[in-house]
């Protein structure tokens, strides 16, 4: 972790969407808390990995940075530059720095744009114009991506997922960008695609050094391509770590939680790793349950858990960088305590 | 080792599926064979364009008649479903055999109450009334784990949550108590935690029935979760089986070698890149000749006189344990040993 300035510097960050309701007059009568208080920076050529499953916010978050939303609170800095209001106009010279892949390669598409139209898109919309035209830059960008560059002319359809998550990434490349948000970008595909399109993604982060912040929900995949994993539940960062000290040492229940879930590929017998099974779904973001957040499904919860949030912070027994935000961190021992009641019970 | 010396209660034989679209014949299933005995779990490996979920729907008799083109054998207790008539399938959909799903959210229906779309099932094939319909209902919902089931059941879909949609999912699949049940990636849309539940609550209810389950998944770690045999399906084909040990442990086709070590684990070393399959899918309306993997297979260049691109390698099942490749099985022993020494650690 540098001292530099940061790339993206977010703190405080909210987004609460207004559910409106009421007779005879619409008026707010609740919020969806979507996104409730986010401290996170990412340093230039990283990848910060964002995990969490539905609902809790990491979807909203990428939409934030890259200012598809506004927040309703806090704070968002682009090198030194705070662009949490900024308007179009102020946002239009920063937009070409940060860039997004979206997870549905059939719905982010254009379908009656051929390629070469889409991945150049970007360079019409910002008035680029590369040294030797915007059409040698399509093709240098298709060869890049690893597809074929005489495919300029051809339509999204004629492609498979896999190959149009490439011309995503092709296009999000366009503006030689800082930083890229991608939104889930291998989930919609074929296990057999989405190791290449990975092994993609890495190249170009470390080829171009460029910053990524990477949402996901698949834990194995985060681990590859991330330096940092930041860990959400209901609009809430609960853990973020340098990733071996995260995917090794995971202080926070829910982050041991999801781990333990993750099934693995082996035909052992004694499995490998612990089991812990959560009770029940996760509580609405319109009510959220008081003082910690997941503390209608944590087995150690106390009186001190629903009135008081635990802050985000490095507890004892932490790397410096590693920030858990529980009252009662794991440890050895009480993973071990918790497994010997009876290992096979939702606990 | 195999289901074979148990009671066979499923039994696929040469099984092809042919649709006639306007660009041709689709060949979405050329001649697959298994068999499934009670209270063991088949897990279909397979991912776009593999044919299995073809193979379920083929199973059930849901595909379009007009279109379709049947061939092969499909026992279930005796009875071939393939020459039945509509009405007895009829009888025996949501009775003895039924069906999961992978998007819940479209396979129900929003228009009526989870309650009525439970009961609806119970009451077609016992002629249950109304009343002891939606007791059925709320008891199947107790059994899958809804909170307040007497309370939930008078719901829509939309006001259950994923996982909640496919435990409803499950108790309308089961409420006849079939003898089998086809899942078709029913938690491949679901949360990781969410998975586990689901995963957990179809084994004890194996467990507790002695349901024959398919399972068909992309997954290879749900596989090894839950699978007694896998069947991994390439191109419309199967191109390896075997027990779950044997086929994690050490694969024997290069497809599923391909998988299992293009996957990043939680384990796995993370400075390398991974190791993907090269190139896309095949196109089942003009498959590749030959061996249907051969334009992906690294190991095309072993096998002798181009074998691979002209000739269908065939499927030789011993004891359930087979694979369909040119390779000679000590050619792929030490090929594939690298891997088989890393997963033996």
């Amino acid at each position: 972790m540098s001292n530099a300035t940061p790339l993206l510097d977010v703190s405080g960050l909210t987004k609460h969407f207004p559910i409106r309701g009421g007779f005879p007059f619409p008026r707010t009568v609740g919020a969806v808390q979507a996104v409730d208080g986010l401290d996170f920076q990412v340093a230039a050529g990283e990848s910060l990995g964002l995990v969490g499953e539905s609902g809790c916010g990491k979807s909203t978050t990428g939409r934030l940075i890259t200012r598809l939303l506004e927040p309703t609170a806090g704070k968002i800095s682009y090198r030194g530059q705070e662009i949490t209001h900024a308007s179009r106009k102020q946002l239009a010279p920063i937009r070409s720095e940060i860039q997004m892949i979206f997870q549905d390669p059939y719905a982010s598409l254009n379908p009656r744009q051929t390629v070469g139209k889409i991945i150049a898109g970007p360079m019409e919309i910002n008035g680029v114009n590369p040294a030797g035209g915007r059409e040698k830059r399509v093709r240098e960008l298709l060869e890049i991506v690893g597809l074929n560059p005489e495919h300029y002319n051809r339509f999204p359809h004629e492609f498979s997922g896999g190959q149009r998550q490439r011309i995503g990434v092709a296009r999000a490349l366009a503006l030689e960008p800082k930083l890229i948000v991608a939104d889930e970008p291998v989930s919609a595909l074929d296990v057999s695609i989405q190791a290449q399109v990975v092994n993609l993604l890495q190249k170009v982060q470390q080829e171009l050094g460029i910053a990524f912040v990477f949402i996901a929900h698949d834990l194995a995949v985060v681990r590859h391509f991330s330096q940092r994993v930041a860990v959400m539940y209901l609009g809430k960062i609960v853990e973020i770590a340098d990733r071996d000290d995260l995917y090794g040492n995971p202080r926070h229940p829910y982050t041991r939680a999801l781990l333990s879930a993750v099934p693995e590929a082996t035909a052992d017998d004694t499995p490998a790793r612990e089991r812990i099974r959560l009770v029940g779904d996760v509580p609405s973001p319109i009510s959220p349950p008081s003082g910690c957040r997941f503390r209608t499904r944590c087995w150690k919860a106390t009186d001190k858990c629903a009135s008081e949030a635990p802050p985000l912070v490095q507890v004892e027994g932490n790397k410096p960088g590693h920030l858990t935000a529980c009252h009662y961190p794991e440890t050895a021992e009480t993973v071990a305590a918790v497994l010997s009641k009876d290992p096979e019970a939702a606990v | 080792m195999t289901s074979t010396d148990q009671q066979i209660f499923l039994s696929v034989r040469d099984l092809k599926v042919h649709f006639s679209t306007e660009d041709g014949i689709v060949k979405a299933v050329d001649g697959l064979s298994f068999d499934l005995a009670k209270g063991k779990t088949l897990g279909i490996v397979g991912e776009s364009g593999s044919g299995k979920s073809v193979t379920n729907l083929s199973i059930l008799g849901l595909h379009d008649p007009a279109r379709t083109t049947i061939d092969g054998e499909i026992l279930l207790d005796g009875k071939d479903l393939l020459t039945a008539t509509e009405r007895e399938l009829e009888r025996l959909r949501g009775n003895k055999m039924s069906m999961i799903f992978q998007d819940a959210l479209a396979s129900l229906s929003p228009y009526h109450t989870i309650g009525t779309q439970i009961g609806e099932t119970y009451r077609k094939h016992t002629g249950a009334s109304k009343k002891e319909a939606r007791a059925r209902a709320i008891e199947m919902l107790r059994r899958v784990g809804i909170p307040q089931p007497d309370v939930r059941v008078d719901d829509y879909p939309h006001q259950f949550s994923g996982g909640m949609r496919q435990r409803a999912m499950i108790a309308m699949a089961l409420v006849c108590d079939p003898e089998l049940l086809i899942a078709d990636e029913p938690t491949t849309a679901l949360d990781v935690t969410v998975q586990a539940q689901i995963m957990d609550l179809l084994k004890d209810l194996q467990q507790e029935f002695g349901t024959a389950i398919i399972f068909i998944t992309h997954d290879l770690g749900v596989i090894a979760d839950i699978a007694d045999d896998v069947l991994v399906m390439y191109g419309g084909r199967c191109v390896e089986r075997g027990t779950k040990q044997e086929v994690l442990r050490t694969p024997q086709h290069p497809y599923t070698l391909g998988l299992m070590t293009s996957m990043p684990s939680l384990e796995g070393s993370v400075d390398v890149p991974l190791n993907p399959i090269p190139g896309s899918p095949p196109s089942l309306l003009n498959p590749p000749s030959g061996c249907r993997f051969h334009p992906r297979c690294t190991f095309t260049e072993k096998v002798a006189d181009g074998l691979c691109s002209t000739e269908r390698p065939l499927l030789d099942v011993v004891d359930g344990r087979g694979s369909a490749c040119h390779l000679s099985l000590e050619q792929r022993e030490e090929f594939f040993a690298e891997f088989a020494a890393s997963r033996h650690n």
